[in-house]
């Protein structure tokens, strides 16, 4: 066993040189620039047999990375925020040519205003491209989970790309203590791509998805695309399933923490669902029947795995690090429709916190637990909240003085 | 175990104490009276302790980011290291030479012998201190705080747009504390060409004035020393900010 201390970074690039990538495209942004650093260092030295490339820009590496993985080799590429929104429309666009590959996201909240810190705004942008979408809350689970998204996108029946996504310095710069599996059991759960027809050759034309098509050939394919993500869940279970024999480690699509009797349940995911396990703990310790469910995979969506923890609960605390603009938590209005009008759909209450990074206190899980339980005793659910306390908007108000224009306003 | 934020550290362990009166930097928030924090500093821990008013204990370790040094300077995470373990209690020193020479191997023998010796040294000048961080108890769930949580009003955009209408508030900030160097102009060699070390300057430090003479603005130059790379004469010379300090006061 070969346990050392790495970055989620680190873990990542592991992941991709345990998969024994062949071509890695890449351009720096923070806090996601260590990965392909790494990988260059690596692939330098001669430790890896990659080719590492940098690219003027990430619409021209998320390009390369498909048209890479289009002629049949393992692709690996990164980015983070700013970055995955430029290359947003070779994300949409390159899911439709079918080749697989993996995009480790290192969440960072959207601009504006600047920030450095995570949330994750950034890859739920990316939420309907056909990408799936693997959410780890450790630094083992990137390094794993970059291993089985590998396995998952080339499943023949699934065949799409993939995004691992850690949170921006939690794990992207949080040094933890990682297991490195065997690189011989590695090649035993993820065999060399045997790309089955993706085989893009120089002197070989073909064209590559290109064809501009009416909306009935153009439906097909994309619904096609959609099958091929919901193919994804069981093949997914069969890859968490194959790793677990061969490493010893369960990543279930659905991670379920003290859930089975539990009465409520805290509902995220990313890296702070670690502060809610915690929460979890002490509030079992004081007799909360209380719990956590914590998707893994968000595309697909198990929805049949979630109805199966939460049906029954008397209400779930959804706890979002997004916004979605005029609507609200993205992870509750996906939620609410995949347990509306069924029979024993629980109470959910929504928060919304952790914006840019911010932090969500012991103190505020278990405030919530305690507005879960008296929502549900009154059965009825109260409006969202935004994570924020009155001593945050007096630190806004002294910034905002010194802004200018608004001393005259608000004072 | 929880990731994000330590709201309530143990330990703080601060190697460059020009930080500490930085609001932004925040070094000292969540200290309380059992929290140890560790400063890599010449000056003495009751110095500190007296300057800071913290509640808890105040350690110094003799060295400091802004040494002129440049060894020195090299291994001051080592130090720390060396010094934080010690602190902790629980973590023997084979075992921190080992963790330490795995973690700097990369960088050479030299760099491991470099490393490990500030490193032992800072373990053992905290021996009369050892154990002294002591994990604090979990805020339980029975009996908490709750927390002051707030509706934000919607306000007009003029007020909720993130513009900033104060002019030169960045002047305000007063980054020239970052410097572990100074660039000093030697004005007998300086040329007047009037432009490469003030064009060059990232943060707009240097101003030229009407007789082709540059000046630093020490207040807001972060000791980068582009200049001193560019300076075609080469009549800017950078000196350790300690020193610099002691020349200005002489």
């Amino acid at each position: 066993m070969n346990r050392v201390l790495l970055t989620g970074n680190g873990a990542a690039a592991w992941g991709a040189r345990l998969a024994e990538a062949d071509y890695i495209p890449s351009f720096p942004i923070t806090p996601q620039t260590e990965i392909i650093e790494t990988l260059e260092r690596w692939c330098t030295d001669g430790e890896m047999d990659g080719t590492v490339v940098t690219l003027e820009s990430e619409h021209s590496m998320i390009t390369a990375a498909a048209a890479a993985a289009a002629t049949g080799v393992r692709v690996f590429t990164a980015t983070s925020s700013q970055g995955l929104m430029y290359g947003m429309e070779m994300i949409y666009t390159v899911a439709g040519w079918r080749a697989p590959f993996v995009l480790v996201n290192v969440s960072r909240a959207l601009a504006t205003p600047v920030t450095l810190e995570p949330d994750h705004t950034d890859v739920l942008g990316a939420r309907d491209s056909g990408f799936l979408q693997i959410h780890c809350a450790t630094c083992q689970e990137v390094l794993d989970s970059v291993l089985i998204a590998y396995r998952l996108g080339e499943d023949a029946r699934v065949r799409l790309p993939a995004i691992v996504n850690e949170d921006g310095f939690y794990l992207s710069f949080t040094r933890e203590p990682v297991e490195l599996p065997d690189p011989d059991a590695v090649r035993r759960f993820l065999p060399p791509f045997r790309s089955r027809g993706i085989e893009f050759r120089a002197s070989r034309p073909i064209s590559q998805a290109v064809a501009v098509l009416g909306s009935a050939p153009y439906s097909y394919f994309r619904y096609e695309a959609h099958l091929a993500a919901l193919a994804a869940l069981p093949a997914y279970d069969e890859a968490a399933a194959a790793f677990a024999s061969e490493f010893g480690r369960r990543w279930p699509a659905v991670e379920a923490y003290r859930a089975e009797d539990a009465e409520i349940v805290y509902f995220m995911i990313g890296s702070f669902a670690t502060k809610a396990k915690d929460a979890v703990d002490r509030l079992r310790e004081a007799g909360r029947k209380i719990g956590l469910v914590r998707p893994r995979l968000l595309r697909p969506y198990p929805e049949g795995a979630l109805r199966q923890h939460l049906l029954g609960k008397r209400a779930v605390i959804v706890i979002d690090q997004n916004l979605s603009m005029g609507k609200g938590g993205v992870l509750y209005a996906e939620l609410a429709s995949a347990l509306y009008g069924r029979p024993g759909a629980p109470l959910l209450v929504s928060f919304v916190g952790a914006l840019g990074g911010r932090d969500i206190t012991a103190e505020e899980f278990y405030e919530m637990a305690k507005v879960a339980r008296q929502a549900a005793d009154a059965g009825v659910a109260p409006e969202p909240r935004l994570l924020y306390t009155a001593g945050e908007l007096r630190e806004l108000r002294t910034l905002q003085a010194i802004a200018g224009a608004e001393r005259r306003t608000i004072t | 175990m929880e990731r994000g934020v330590i709201t309530r550290p143990d330990l703080v362990v601060v190697a460059d104490e020009t930080l500490v009166p930085i609001p932004a930097a925040g070094v000292l928030q969540g200290l309380s009276e059992r929290t140890v924090l560790l400063l890599g500093s010449a000056e003495r821990r009751e110095t500190w302790q007296d300057r800071l008013k913290v509640p808890g204990p105040v350690l110094a370790l003799p060295v400091s980011a802004q040494s002129g040094d440049h060894g020195v300077l090299a291994q001051i995470g080592a130090s720390c290291a060396g010094a934080a373990a010690r602190l902790l209690g629980v973590i023997r020193r084979e075992s921190l030479a080992r963790a330490l020479q795995e973690e700097i191997a990369k960088f050479g023998s030299a760099a491991v012998a470099a490393n490990l010796e500030c490193a032992l040294a800072a373990f053992d000048a905290m021996a009369p201190h050892a154990g002294l961080v002591a994990a604090s108890a979990e805020i339980g769930a029975g009996d908490y705080r709750a927390p002051e949580w707030v509706d934000l009003p919607l306000e007009e955009a003029a007020v909720a747009a993130p513009d900033i209408h104060g002019a030169l508030t960045s002047e305000l900030a007063i980054t020239g504390t970052w410097r572990t160097h100074m660039p000093v102009i030697d004005y007998e060699r300086c040329n007047r060409c009037s432009w490469i070390c003030s064009t060059f300057c990232p943060d707009s430090a240097i101003k030229v004035a009407a007789d082709h003479t540059p000046r630093i603005d020490l207040d807001h130059c972060k000791g980068c020393l582009v200049c001193v790379a560019v300076c075609p004469p080469h009549a800017i010379r950078a000196v350790p900010e300690r020193e610099a300090a002691r020349e200005h006061s002489r």
